[in-house]
């Protein structure tokens, strides 16, 4: 069937090729049959036109892709350096918006308007100081402008107030899976090396250093909203990014070296849901979702599950075969449900001691890690919805 | 073999296979990265094709990625990370830059400044059978047992170090790595002969500043690669010895499927910054020759001078100095000191201006011109408007604070493709257009030039703007299926449009091939100078002669821009045509 179609596609491009060379030629009637291969009056003024229209072009597809393309675009950021991020992105886009459409038209114009005639004279113009200045000189001013701008943004986001409060949190990376580490009481994160990986100690704590004592590995990030969060970014086995779209956050995670990150979440989980943005675009994911549920029902599939939003950190280095699904939720909540919430996750040092224990059913343990296992991939929700 | 450019009697051999003549190493280097291309392509059709219509199984995926790699016609995951990572290479490596600039620096770089040919035509010889040797390497790589390389183009360690993390990096890593080895000699050996060539052989009368733009970029492209292509070298070498002789230079703390590696103390980050010394200069490495090649077309094809002749070449230079200063744009959140990056924010943003004044200058070149517009003045034309459109997006790219979250997303992939793939493509295809007559005596077909030209402008934009609003969404580029994540549903459908522009736009790449092999046999006889152009190569004997010209070389007296120049009765003269009584030469 594929091969078929794909020899369809073939020779219908085949027609289609020769209709245009046909039309091509027709315009050539009445003159004599021209092979010299250089352009004539005739082909001047049909790729004038041409030229012409293609201005059109790229104004429609611009606009066509506005309407269609204009709601994918991240919205309403959740952090609160993000604000800032997407008012500069904003002044960039109308600047680039406005040279784009400008300059866009003067070339094609041009091209149409001083299509080659006989008999034409083109000017000898060869230089003009004055105008050369002009083009050098505005767009200095518009680049020195975005570059303060985006000077004083970027050293706002990077740099982290020694003094500042902050919650350290670190995320631990490897192929293909998130974890991450939180630095309970003492809000300081102990020391960690790949080499001290050990059964539950997956993310390598070294457990002789006083604070790593109460240190939680968790595989879920919770966060307070409005309180500054100050991520350390690590990774056990190849170059990995944790990026957070929607908080406009991301860092590398590079082996052997710690990096790091912080912001502020403004909006809760619950809060993003709300917004009439959201509401939007998770409506129309599952109107998606429910046509494509009919047509694997129709095969015997089980449906999809419906959609709702959540915060997402993704992988955005490229890390090996999977790192297309190498993703962790992110819960923003309030102070009151992020206390509880890591209330009740265990210390790393309860965990290590729990498994050295002496005789402990490793079938107790296992299901327990299973659960904390987050997965959030709809095939595998699929397959779960299946097997039941 | 000799070294003389005597009148011996070639043999098959001499004239077509080892051969010393800038000519025909000219033509041998087109061809190669003709066929490079059409690889390339073809690889990143199979990819889109995946991201389309992701995990269905294709016939043709059968046919040419086998049941290894496409178990029952579904393409494997890490299969689909190995063809973005050898489309990007052969794309950037074998076509744009050796293709590009191996055809055009060898062919025009004699013949416009009036030398018999290259300084070295033994070591452009080498330089060529070196490239092709890369090529056959870089294509073997696809057969091997384990896949070829898959770390993405930029091989970034420890993925691309260790075999344990995805098996293309075992045997497909090595010969990429030896491919690029090779390959880095063969553009170093091309390069160095570009220099001293366009330094020492230029003709009587030929200042610097009667050299034409094509020249002046192939030369300052030249410099560039010396300087950086040895960068990447020594980083490739490194990576060798991390790989294979158990040094740490870029590995540390490293612990995979269940075993710590004894690799200490060394850093990823420098592998970054030594491959973005070479990567970011090989942007204009790819794209300068392509805007050379733009300003002759467009110069010749506008019956007028190029605006602002000595403007152009202070941009020229400025863009080959401020590339190399600005590589640190690729790696705002690669964990380097923030400092840094405010550093390379301010320099990236510079090199918009003089991109800026070459824009300008283009689209004034065409006002009140007379424009003749040929298959190659259209790729030209079109060459500045994708010029204009991707590098806009440059300047948010640029700007460290936006690039935190478009960086590495569906926005750069949008980006460069336009800013320099199709751009430099459409140099590319110009060039071929443009001077086809000069190197194979005949004409190429216009209408089918047209069609091409016509086709691919549509799919091309088809393709890449979409594509940018995808990256806005937040969707990171190498994914291999979006569909583990409802949030990017909506995006699919875009997608598949994507896809279709690419495959369409592909396949009328076959007008052009049909149209140029075609040409060159049965195409019409070209006269001399079938674009009435005003330098030198073109007043050379169609037929194709070791030294170029029969007699004395010709001497040069004017400038190269002299189109529809007042008290002249034709609308072109020649750069061998001496000055008239009280003429008045511009920039002199």
């Amino acid at each position: 069937m594929n091969g078929l179609l794909i020899l369809l596609i073939i020779v219908l491009l085949g027609v289609a090729a020769w209709q245009l060379s046909k039309i091509f030629s027709l315009t050539q009637l009445g003159t004599k049959r021209d092979d010299s291969g250089v352009a004539n009056d005739r082909d001047n003024n049909i790729n004038g036109y041409l030229m012409f229209a293609f201005v059109a072009f790229i104004y429609i597809v611009t606009i066509l892709s506005f309407i269609k393309c204009g709601s994918f675009v991240l919205d309403t950021p959740a952090s609160e350096h993000g604000k800032e991020v997407d008012s500069l992105m904003n002044i960039s886009m109308v600047i680039i918006f406005i040279v784009q459409t400008l300059t866009q038209f003067l070339l094609h114009y041009f091209a149409f308007k001083y299509r080659g005639k006989e008999g034409q004279k083109a000017l000898y113009f060869a230089d003009n100081n004055k105008l050369e200045a002009i083009w050098t000189i505005i767009p200095v001013i518009v680049l020195a402008v975005l570059i303060l701008y985006g000077l004083y943004t970027w050293n706002q986001i990077m740099y982290v107030d020694e003094d500042e409060e902050v919650i350290n949190v670190e995320l631990y990376a490897k192929q293909f899976a998130w974890e991450a580490r939180y630095s309970g009481e003492d809000n300081t994160l102990g020391k960690a090396n790949v080499r001290y990986i050990k059964d539950v100690n997956t993310v390598g704590v070294d457990m002789s250093d006083p604070a790593s004592q109460d240190d939680k590995v968790v595989a879920e990030i919770h966060l307070p909203v409005g309180k500054k969060i100050h991520f350390r970014m690590r990774s056990q086995d190849v170059l990995h990014s944790a990026y957070m779209p929607h908080f406009r956050a991301q860092m590398n995670c590079v082996p052997g070296m710690v990096t790091e990150f912080a912001f502020i979440p403004t909006l809760t989980t619950a809060e993003m849901r709300g917004t009439t943005m959201m509401m939007k675009k998770v409506n129309g994911i599952n109107k998606i979702r429910a046509k494509k549920s009919q047509a694997l029902i129709a095969e015997g599939k089980p449906a999809l599950e419906p959609y709702t939003f959540d915060y997402l950190l993704l992988c955005n280095k490229i890390c090996g075969a999977s790192h297309y699904n190498m993703q962790l939720k992110i819960v923003v909540e309030s102070e009151a449900d992020y206390k509880k919430w890591l209330a009740s996750q265990k210390t790393i040092a309860d965990a290590v001691k729990e498994a050295n224990a002496p005789k402990v059913d490793p079938a107790a343990v296992t299901p327990e890690a299973a659960a904390t296992v987050v997965v959030d991939s709809t095939k595998k929700v699929a397959e779960v919805v299946a097997k039941k | 073999m000799s070294h003389d450019h005597g009148h011996h009697k070639d043999t098959f051999i001499t004239k077509y296979i080892f051969s010393i003549d800038h000519k025909m190493i000219a033509k041998q280097y087109l061809i190669s990265g003709l066929l490079m291309g059409i690889i390339g392509v073809v690889l990143s059709l199979f990819f889109r094709m995946q991201i389309a219509w992701p995990e269905e199984s294709f016939e043709v995926f059968k046919i040419f990625l086998g049941e290894k790699m496409a178990p029952g016609g579904v393409m494997r995951n890490d299969i689909y990370l190995a063809l973005v990572t050898i489309h990007g290479t052969i794309m950037v490596f074998f076509v744009l830059t050796a293709g590009l600039s191996g055809t055009f620096s060898n062919l025009l770089i004699p013949l416009q400044i009036g030398a018999r040919d290259m300084a070295s035509g033994f070591m452009n010889m080498l330089s060529f059978w070196m490239f092709f040797i890369s090529c056959v390497i870089m294509i073997s790589s696809l057969f091997v047992e384990s896949g070829p390389a898959s770390a993405g183009w930029t091989i970034y360690p420890p993925l691309s170090a260790l075999p344990e993390a995805i098996p293309g990096s075992g045997m497909g890593m090595t010969l990429w790595l030896v491919s690029m080895a090779i390959f880095i000699a063969s553009s170093l050996m091309g390069s160095l002969n570009y220099i001293v060539t366009v330094i020492n052989l230029r003709t009587k009368g030929m200042t610097m500043t009667r050299l034409p733009l094509t020249v002046w970029a192939f030369f300052v492209t030249a410099i560039i690669g010396v300087i950086s292509f040895p960068v990447l070298f020594s980083a490739a070498l490194l990576l060798i010895f991390d790989r294979s002789f158990g040094t740490s230079f870029y590995l540390s703390d490293i612990f995979i499927k269940g075993e710590v590696l004894h690799y200490q103390g060394g850093s990823p980050v420098l592998f970054e910054h030594l491959f973005w010394f070479l990567g970011h200069p090989e942007v204009y490495i790819v794209l300068l020759p392509a805007l050379g090649i733009t300003s002759e077309v467009i110069a010749t094809n506008s019956r007028k001078p190029i605006f602002g002749y000595r403007a152009m070449i202070a941009s020229i230079i400025a863009i080959a100095f401020l590339s190399t200063i600005v590589w640190g744009h690729h790696m705002f959140i690669s964990g380097m000191n923030p400092f840094l990056g405010s550093v390379f924010t301010f320099t990236t943003l510079l090199i918009a201006i003089p991109s800026a004044v070459k824009a300008f200058n283009y689209i004034t070149t065409l006002w009140k011109g007379n424009l003749q517009l040929n298959p190659g003045m259209l790729f030209s034309i079109g060459l500045v408007s994708t010029f204009i459109t991707g590098g806009l997006t440059g300047i948010i790219l640029g700007d460290s604070t936006l690039d935190i979250n478009v960086h590495d997303t569906y926005f750069v992939v949008a980006h460069f493709h336009l800013v320099m793939g199709i751009s430099a493509l459409y140099g590319f295809f110009a060039g071929v257009y443009h001077w086809f007559p000069r190197m194979f005596g005949r004409m190429m077909n216009k209408t089918l030039g047209y069609i091409h030209f016509w086709v691919t402008a549509i799919c091309a934009y088809g393709v890449f703007f979409p594509m940018h609003f995808i990256g806005m969404a937040g969707l990171p580029r190498r994914y291999y299926t979006n569909s583990n994540f409802p949030l990017f549903d909506e995006l699919a459908d875009t997608n598949v449009l994507i896809t279709m522009f690419a495959i369409v736009g592909a396949a009328f790449q076959l007008v052009f091939f049909w149209n140029f092999f075609y040409s060159i046999f049965k195409g019409k006889k070209a006269p001399m100078n079938p674009w009435r152009s005003t330098t030198l190569e073109w007043t050379a004997p169609v037929e194709h002669m070791h030294g170029n010209w029969p007699g004395e070389i010709p001497a040069v007296h004017r400038w190269p821009y002299d189109y529809s120049k007042p008290g002249h009765d034709e609308d072109f003269v020649p750069q061998t045509t001496p000055m008239k009584e009280g003429e008045v030469e511009l920039h002199h």
